[in-house]
């Protein structure tokens, strides 16, 4: 589902005393399909952009589609039923909408309050326990006798269990450990992959951001402020500092590493990985000459 | 000899007395951290870090072992005045947040705490300044960013003026530069009291900026020492669902691709010498 949003503009508590601009005129087109990472210091709208993303938020003025559905400033919607089901919304510490008894059922009730019977719920939530690593003993557990990181992944099956076609990540692995952000943002890609989902990561990790996406936008002060691809994005390093946000760790060691040795490599680094790479095959060549 | 702060003797503690069968959340744990100290505790998630965060400041009570705060073990009559001089900040603000404005909300344990009104208003003003958020001082906290009231609840507690300083993953949800001055703030304080900074983190350039790091892994101390001990152990790290800091991480994959690197370097800056000496200083 292409989604777009068209000078879209949101105030909370609009005509009160309170009223507080969140959102200017934010253009922002999201192909179908494609990874985006929407990056930006704290405050800067970020998770406004992505509440208006299944309609939580509507925006004051403004349009936006997502798929076939368009919602627009001070008009009534029906079908957002329909759109909440296609597009899951992973939010900050997801965990803390658990509910049910068991872990089972809690990932259930999703799809059974969209009319899917139990029988198919079930078999989904098993599928779900296995594909997010959780071990099979916690499906008859309450989720809240769970570790903070097991419950994490709970509540993610939870949204994956509606089989959405827009997956929106907001900081979904803040507080994780290490090892339990990897298996998550690597599980995330692949199901992007796999499932040709459309996948938009809200992240304060430029490493991340970098690494996954194929596109990335900046939020500042409730606008956005700058799009494209992660190659163009980290190529202007100061651009970002008065964004207040800053270059991946490869990046900035790249940059290190090219002032060290008075040369450039042919590519910027977007991962650990490639610059590696690149390091090596420099390093063989300057070997040979 | 410097004054000993918070010191944990054997300390056992389980969330299911009755249960036998369900692994202590802490486990036979020791350790004493000094004033003016700063110490990180690591390790993955369920490793014991919180429950041990809430062991030193008295919302928890071991079931066996003692802790002592200020030499003193810490128990029901001493535990209001010890959370006084103990700041606490936790990863989701959003648990803390008691007042309907920012500034009202650092004043809270200020008032709790019978600081005279003039001396508060001044506190609070001073603190919300040092976190960057005295812009702030009359939005409603829940009308903030999670990494703006993360600095909200930092300001709450310095604004407490306390010997001890506990962020339990306080900087997690924070942006690079959110994060960068909240560590600054902590460095700066440090630099003018005696503060003792105690932080549970999953963050490894913050653990690197520790005096000393205490390693958990399934409720027991796996490993203690400085960070240039902890990280030499590299592998080991990983295997326990730690990471490394970026500069061992690129030594290693660099050495993969078959570069020859000295050592597992911890700083960039090192990492780049070693790149310099052996391969275009020739």
């Amino acid at each position: 589902m292409d989604i777009s949003l068209q000078q879209v503009s949101y105030a909370y508590a609009k005509d009160t005393p309170f009223e507080k601009r969140a959102l200017y005129d934010v253009d922002l087109l999201i192909p179908s399909g494609s990874y985006q990472a929407i990056i930006g210091h704290t405050g800067s709208g970020k998770s406004t952009v992505l509440q208006h993303l299944n309609a939580l938020l509507k925006p004051t003025e403004g349009v936006i589609r997502i798929g076939s559905t368009v919602v627009e400033a001070g008009k009534k919607n029906k079908k957002l039923r329909e759109l909440r089901q296609k597009v899951g919304i992973v939010f900050q510490f997801p965990e803390h909408q658990l509910f049910d008894e068991t872990v089972l059922k809690d990932i259930m009730f999703g799809p059974m309050n969209f009319g899917v019977p139990e029988e198919e719920a079930r078999q989904r939530a098993i599928e779900l326990v296995r594909l997010l690593g959780l071990p099979e003993e916690v499906m008859e557990k309450s989720p809240f006798d769970l570790s903070g990181g097991q419950m994490r992944r709970v509540a993610i099956a939870g949204v994956l269990a509606m089989n959405p076609e827009v997956l929106v990540l907001d900081e979904p692995t803040a507080g994780l450990d290490p090892r339990g952000r990897k298996e998550i943002m690597e599980l995330f890609y692949r199901l992007h992959q796999e499932k040709g989902l459309t996948t938009v990561l809200v992240t304060h990790s430029m490493e991340d951001a970098a690494r996954y996406a194929d596109r990335i936008a900046i939020m500042h002060n409730g606008k956005c402020v700058l799009q494209g691809l992660p190659m163009e994005i980290f190529s202007d390093e100061d651009r970002l500092l008065d964004y207040r946000l800053e270059l991946p760790q490869s990046i900035k060691f790249q940059k290190k590493i090219e002032e060290m040795m008075n040369e450039k490599l042919p590519t910027l680094c977007l991962t650990e990985e490639t610059l590696a790479e690149e390091l090596a095959r420099l390093l063989k060549k300057e070997r040979e000459v | 000899m410097k004054r000993e702060v918070i010191s944990l003797q054997e300390v056992t503690f389980t969330y299911a007395e009755e249960d036998t069968s369900v692994r202590p959340a802490i486990q036979s744990m020791s350790y004493t951290i000094n004033e003016g100290e700063w110490v990180a505790i690591v390790g993955h998630n369920g490793s014991g870090k919180s429950t041990l965060a809430r062991l030193m400041n008295g919302l928890l009570f071991p079931q066996t072992g003692t802790v002592r705060v200020f030499g003193e073990p810490l128990n029901e009559h001493n535990l209001w005045d010890t959370r006084s001089k103990m700041g606490m900040v936790f990863q989701n603000p959003d648990n803390q947040f008691v007042g309907a404005t920012v500034q009202d909300d650092v004043a809270f344990a200020l008032e709790n705490n019978g600081i005279p009104f003039e001396e508060m208003v001044e506190r609070v003003q001073a603190s919300l300044v040092k976190v960057k958020m005295n812009d702030f001082m009359n939005s409603e906290p829940h009308h903030l960013s999670g990494g703006q009231k993360q600095r909200v609840a930092i300001a709450g507690a310095i604004a407490l003026q306390p010997r001890i300083l506990l962020l339990d993953e306080a900087t997690s949800m924070l942006d690079p530069q959110g994060r960068e001055e909240v560590l600054q703030t902590v460095r700066q304080l440090r630099a003018e009291t005696d503060l003792t900074v105690i932080s549970i983190t999953h963050d490894l350039e913050e653990a690197l900026l520790a005096d000393r790091v205490i390693v958990m892994n399934q409720g027991e101390k796996y490993a203690e020492g400085s960070p240039q001990e902890i990280f030499e152990r590299g592998q080991e790290l990983i295997d326990l669902g730690l990471d490394l800091p970026f500069a061992m991480n690129m030594s290693r994959l660099l050495r993969a691709q078959g570069v020859q690197i000295v050592a597992d370097h911890m700083s960039e800056e090192e990492l780049v010498n070693d790149l310099w000496t052996s391969h275009f200083n020739k």
